[in-house]
């Protein structure tokens, strides 16, 4: 019988080279004659450059070369803008080095190409550069006032984007509604914070005309076919490889400068340039997320159902916007979350800020939606008098409803936002027996009576993904090592897919997963597809593979039945063999119908000489390849998906607060996720949990404070506070499968899920620890500082 | 600036070479030595990623320069396997729990917890003791839950009865 | 990130390195155990133009427990002085404090005469070595003097050893019997540097307190009472937490850790 490995925790097929040091990320790429590269970055926010001299730093010794924006000729461009849309009416992207003008602490200005990164620093210093500080706009509020300064000063005001969008008649549901309420509600700036900082390897054969890039990037296709277009080679000597990376989290998705300079710098220089972004400028130069201001009306029937909201919000979008409302419109689409919502409009301004620029950092919008709809949702529980539980069953969309469309509100991939299956009411029950809700009142009570403070918080979401248009996959049999091949033009940054790919190809061709080899993130490996980013790999991906691996499948049956003159039905397909059901003796190796299918034929094996002893794999009488067949046992797929499908999840924690210094503990954790069909349910299970990690730090621990001037106080992690192990509760998971009517294999995405509800159920928890008091949390992260002040604040009850 | 000569010997093997005295004893291991199990990840001790253990204590790489390591010997991640090509039984515990994703924490917590692991040389570790002594190493990928998994795992197989 | 270059001297005496200490003045710096230095070198937030590393003075290593005190070499590293149980009989307080300080991987490096000269307001072991009624004992070519630990602190990151001076010995008073402390504090995460701590020891019904993290150095208070503990110090805004924030901390910690403190003391006396 074949095994199953689909929906298995099978280990994972990268972890044994990761773990003895064999991974290799970009800095680990060997390349001894490189160059390498550091970059002079503003030091101002806003400010025009007087003097940029660079001649003592050329002159230090050890430099190679010294660019500013003048040295880069016809590729002295802005970034491309990724996403464009009409509602934006000056979309500003950032040049590859800074002209007269600055538009942030930490944007590049220089570059310095040098013997080592020591004495590329050394360089540095000796550049001089001399500006006029203008001021800076870091405040999106103050931003939008009238006769606000701006942040680019050829520009009138600060208005990235203004969008207004509309469903059904909220004018109307206000009209008819008992209650009504408004609230406002803010999250703060923060960012991936991979621990792997960005890097680019670039090296160029003149003489081949060929250029080789390797890059942390998360679209290593998009990339080639920038660089090739660019600089005018053909596409096909362009390779862009991904080697392993140290988490990507959306930051490195792309476009950076130095993703254009140092390949650049390599085609001048006819060296292999070296850039390896060093933490601080991790800090300061890649990108963040996260600052949105909601203003939100609510109106509901005297039983708590929702019938409409309006939502205002200001998004900060930094110094340029090279993503255009992709985040904004994502929070807008995810605001009504797992609830029916019938009414809703949402109007956003994207504001531009003299701040490193924002593109989407894992969540992408959601989980400021998630905490303005649940934080929404608590508080109409109170108005209404019922528990944070019931007000939300009352609300969920039910398992007849879907597919539930939304109406003309759009998602991120262009399309109406269909919400495909769910079901919210059984994830909730899952989620209150997995944290003891039911007892935890008793629990409460007694810390209470020891002086402690307990509360428990819950949140729900719901998260469009896989979204389109499509991926690739090529699935090969290798006639040499029998094992499977498969390539994909998507990139693993670090999520486990050389495993979950692994397993679809596996179940589909009967061989254990670690008999798969996976390649991710090699433009030459696989020319077609997309790239790696909200939550999309596994279910696009994954089902391309399918694809491609049935598609094997169905060939290697073609092929053995004539090896052993068979008829196909009669044949069996496990453990790599190919068999005669009820005579397994009659069988062929995989390897063997592999071989077979190639008309050259070479014996260097025993399997290549086994082969020969069957019938040919085609029965044909004219050429040996007729035409139409390929050699190889091989074959390519393609999967899009009609449109997005979306997974949701629940999650609580009990936590602890301690109203004398303000500190918050989270005591307990558990979640429940429904991501479809599983691939593998441990990966599922590490990337929830990371994610709740992330986003453990997203409510209590990171901030990217700046101040009014537009300088970063806490770039370093002396002072961002990425949470250790012991900041991080210990967590109990559970699944819920509803799989996708979408797509074959019934998957949803899983990547960006955990760190949505933290911050909304953090807040929903403090306010249950403290309700002694009249507290209410509406703005995260907090820290302890903010939360005593809170705490002093409140009218005790 | 004037280059000295260091001598260590990493994972067994000696290597001498001259140094600047400013090299990073993590770019020396990196770049000069040529293992890169090794990471980098903030180059100024809070991290953790570029842990190796020095005469058997565990220390952070980027806060050492290669000259202060004359003499020294050396463990990185690429020694820690009892056997060419095999894993130590802590590397096969972060692999059946899942404790690592994208691997770029790793090294630094494979190093640490080996140390943590010689030192205590018991099999009952508690959840609060290994968090404690993890705690110097930052993950962004797994919310630690199975990196703690894995080290308890591991002493258990090293150090548990039978 | 990587440090500007240096001149590097790893003399093999105490008394060579004076030499080179008085030779080399202010542009020298002393390295020990790296681990407030070597990240504020890799910044380029120092590039001193050279560095006197005292890693071979073995000589600087050592722990000698007596019945009135624990001396430290300078160069004993925090994870050594933690491990040793001597130490811990004699002044309990020294290894609660150290487990606090940063993570085990940094104590491997990091070394008591680091943390007492670097003279961090926010570090742990200051506030040690004050609570106790501590001193030290520094070295040049001109000689050796003791300086009590209440005349050692001048500022931030300032203490009143003279440029051709090294920090070579810290004592740390061994507890009275019956007498008890205590160190707690608060920080962000584990391990971070702390908003506001206090080490605590009660002795003959005397109260002894030092703060960390509220003011230019360890602010000495005498006595049980909170908000007279509050009104000594003089902390300041930043990125963390409000300078009246850090006050209302010093009045739950003094009322925690005198508690603590005297709990303790019952116990053991
Ligand atoms: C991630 C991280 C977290 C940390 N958290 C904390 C914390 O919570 N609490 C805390 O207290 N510390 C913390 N530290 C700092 C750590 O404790 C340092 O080890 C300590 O502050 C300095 O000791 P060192 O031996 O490393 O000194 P070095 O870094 O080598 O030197 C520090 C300074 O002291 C001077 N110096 C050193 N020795 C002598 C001497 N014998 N005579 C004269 N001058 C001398 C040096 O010239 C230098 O100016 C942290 C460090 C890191 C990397
Ligand atoms: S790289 Fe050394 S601690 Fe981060
Ligand atoms: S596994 Fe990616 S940082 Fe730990």
């Amino acid at each position: 019988m074949s095994t199953r490995v689909f929906g298995k925790p099978i280990r994972r097929n990268e972890d044994e080279r990761l773990l003895t040091g064999l991974g290799s990320y970009v800095d680990d790429i060997s390349a001894p004659t490189a160059v390498h590269v550091a970059f002079l970055r503003s030091p101002e926010a806003h400010a025009r450059i007087v003097k940029l001299d660079v001649s003592r730093a050329r002159e230090h010794p050890g430099v190679v070369a010294v660019y500013t924006h003048t040295d880069l000729g016809e590729h002295d461009i802005e970034l491309p803008l990724m996403i464009p849309h009409p509602c934006m009416p000056y979309p500003k992207t950032q040049r590859l080095l800074a002209h007269d003008e600055v538009h942030y602490v930490g944007q590049t200005i220089a570059m310095v190409v040098a013997e080592s990164r020591y004495v590329a620093e050394d360089a540095l210093e000796l550049i001089e550069l001399d500006y006029d500080p203008l001021p800076a706009v870091v405040d999106i509020e103050a931003a939008l006032e009238d006769g606000a300064s701006t942040t680019h000063t050829d520009s009138p005001g600060n208005v990235g984007a203004h969008l207004e969008q509309k469903v059904g008649d909220p004018d109307a549901a206000f009209r008819e509604a008992d209650v009504v309420f408004s609230e406002r509600y803010s999250i703060e700036r923060s960012a991936g914070m991979a621990m792997e900082t960005r890097g680019v390897l670039a090296d160029y054969d003149a003489r081949r005309q060929e250029l080789t890039v390797w890059d942390t990037t998360q679209a290593p296709l998009t990339i080639k076919g920038s660089l090739g277009s660019l600089f005018g080679i053909p596409y096909n000597k362009v390779r862009v490889k991904q080697p392993d990376i140290g988490g990507g989290f959306g930051t490195k998705v792309m476009f950076y400068p130095d993703e254009v300079l140092v390949p650049w710098a390599a085609i001048q220089l006819e060296r292999p340039v070296k850039y390896i972004e060093d933490r601080i400028e991790h800090f300061i130069g890649s990108t963040h997320e996260r600052k949105q201001i909601h203003d939100i009306e609510v109106a509901a029937t005297a039983d708590g159902v929702v019938l409409g909201l309006r939502d205002r919000f200001i998004h900060d979008t930094g110094a340029y916007i090279p993503y255009g409302i992709a985040i904004a419109q994502v929070a807008a689409t995810q605001l009504p979350g797992p609830y029916r919502v019938p009414n809703f409009s949402v109007e956003f301004t994207a504001v531009y800020t003299n701040t490193v620029p924002v593109t989407p950092y894992r969540g992408c919008g959601r989980p400021q939606a998630c905490m303005v709809i649940e934080r929404v949702m608590d508080r109409l529980a109170t108005e209404v008098g019922v528990d944070r539980v019931e007000i939300r069953r009352r609300n969920y969309i039910q398992p007849e409803e879907f597919p539930y469309h939304r109406g003309d509100i759009l998602f991120a991939d262009g399309l109406p936002v269909t919400i495909d299956s769910g079901q919210y009411d059984k994830q909730l029950d899952l989620l209150l027996e997995t944290i003891d809700w039911e007892d935890f009142p008793a629990e409460k009570e007694q810390a209470r009576a020891e002086g402690r403070y307990l509360g428990i918080g819950i949140a729900n979401y719901v998260e469009g993904t896989g979204l389109g248009p499509y991926e690739g996959a090529h699935v090969q049999i290798e006639p040499t090592t029998g094992k499977v091949w498969v390539a994909t033009g998507l990139t693993s940054i670090g999520q486990g897919l050389e495993t979950a790919l692994a397993q679809v190809a596996a179940e589909e061709l009967g061989v254990e997963a670690h008999d798969v080899l996976v390649v991710t993130g090699d433009t030459q490996a696989m020319p077609w597809g997309v790239a790696t980013f909200a939550s999309r790999a596994a279910v696009v991906s994954g089902n391309a593979v399918a694809v491609a691996a049935l598609e094997v499948r169905n060939k290697a049956l073609g092929y053995a039945a004539n090896m052993l003159e068979a008829a196909t039905d009669d044949l069996e397909l496990a453990d790599g063999k190919i068999f005669v059901r009820g005579a397994p003796e009659r069988h062929v190796t995989l390897k063997q119908v592999a071989i077979a299918s190639n008309p050259l034929r070479y014996a260097f094996d025993d399997d290549a000489r086994a082969a020969t002893q069957f019938a040919p794999a085609r029965r044909a009488d004219g050429p040996q390849l007729p035409p139409g067949e390929e050699p190889g046992l091989e074959a390519t797929g393609y999967y899009s998906p009609p449109h997005a499908t979306w997974a949701s999840g629940a999650h609580a924690a009990v936590v602890e607060v301690d109203i004398a210094t303000g500190e918050l503990t989270y005591v307990r954790y558990a979640a429940v996720h429904d991501c479809g069909t599983v691939i593998n349910p441990m990966i599922v299970e590490g990337q929830v949990m990371g994610g709740v990690a992330q986003g453990i730090g997203g409510s209590f621990y990171e901030r990217m404070a700046y101040d009014d001037t537009g300088q970063r106080r806490n770039a370093s992690f002396m002072d961002f506070l990425v949470p250790y192990a012991t900041e991080v509760p210990a967590m109990r998971l559970e699944h819920l499968e509803t799989p996708s009517p979408l797509n074959p294999k019934g998957i949803k995405g899983a990547g960006e899920a955990g760190c949505i509800p933290v911050p909304a159920l953090t807040a929903s928890a403090i306010d249950d620890a403290l309700s002694d008091l009249d507290v209410t949390i509406r703005d995260m992260p907090l820290d302890p500082c903010s939360l005593k002040a809170i705490i002093d604040a409140a009218p005790t009850r | 600036m004037s280059s000295r000569n260091v001598t260590v010997t990493v994972n067994g093997s000696t290597f001498e070479r001259e140094v600047e005295p400013r090299l990073l004893l993590s770019d020396f291991l990196r770049h000069d030595v040529g293992l890169t199990g090794t990471h980098v990840g903030c180059e100024h001790g809070v991290c953790g990623c570029c842990t190796v253990r020095v005469d058997g204590e565990a220390v952070r790489s980027c806060l050492m320069f290669a000259v202060q390591a004359d003499g020294a010997e050396i463990l990185t991640v690429e020694g820690l396997a009892p056997a060419e090509g095999g894993m130590h039984p802590l590397q096969e515990a972060f692999k059946e729990c899942h404790g690592l994703q994208c691997g770029f924490c790793t090294p630094g917590f494979v190093m640490a917890a080996s140390a943590y692991l010689d030192e205590q040389q018991r099999a009952d570790l508690t959840d609060e003791e290994v968090r404690e002594a993890i705690s110097g190493n930052l993950c962004r990928c797994t919310g630690y839950q199975n990196i703690v998994e894995a080290v308890k795992l591991a002493a258990k197989t090293m150090y548990g009865a039978s | 990130m990587k440090p500007a270059p240096f001149e590097y001297h790893a003399p093999e005496t105490l008394d060579e390195a004076l030499r080179l200490k008085s030779e080399l003045g202010p542009e020298a710096s002393v390295l020990a155990g790296g681990q407030s230095l070597v990240p504020m070198l890799n910044m380029r937030l120092a590039s001193p133009e050279a560095l006197i590393d005292l890693r071979k003075l073995d000589e600087l290593r050592y722990i000698n427990v007596a019945d009135d005190a624990v001396a430290v070499g300078a160069m004993t590293t925090h994870r050594a002085l933690e491990r040793s149980d001597a130490a811990y009989s004699a002044c309990p307080l020294i290894r609660e404090a150290l487990g606090l300080v940063a993570h085990a991987v940094v104590r491997n490096r990091g070394t008591i005469g680091g943390s007492v000269a670097h003279a961090d307001p926010a570090a742990e072991l200051p506030s040690v070595l004050v609570a106790l009624g501590g001193k030290v004992k520094v070295r040049s070519l001109r000689g050796e003097r003791e300086i009590a630990a209440a005349d050692l602190f001048t500022f931030h990151f300032t203490t009143s050893l003279e440029p051709d001076e090294l920090l070579t010995e810290i004592s740390f008073p061994a507890l009275e019997q019956g007498a008890g402390s205590a160190f707690l504090e608060i920080s962000r995460r584990h391990g971070d540097y702390a908003l506001a701590g206090a080490a605590c020891v009660v002795s003959n019904g005397n109260t002894r307190l030092a703060f960390t993290g509220v003011g230019p150095i360890p602010v000495f208070v005498e006595g049980d009472d909170p908000d007279a503990a509050a009104a000594a110090t003089s902390p300041s805004d930043d990125i963390h937490a409000t300078a009246d924030y850090r006050r209302q901390l010093v009045r739950v910690l003094t009322s925690r850790a005198v508690g603590l403190a005297r709990e303790r003391a019952q116990v053991s006396g």
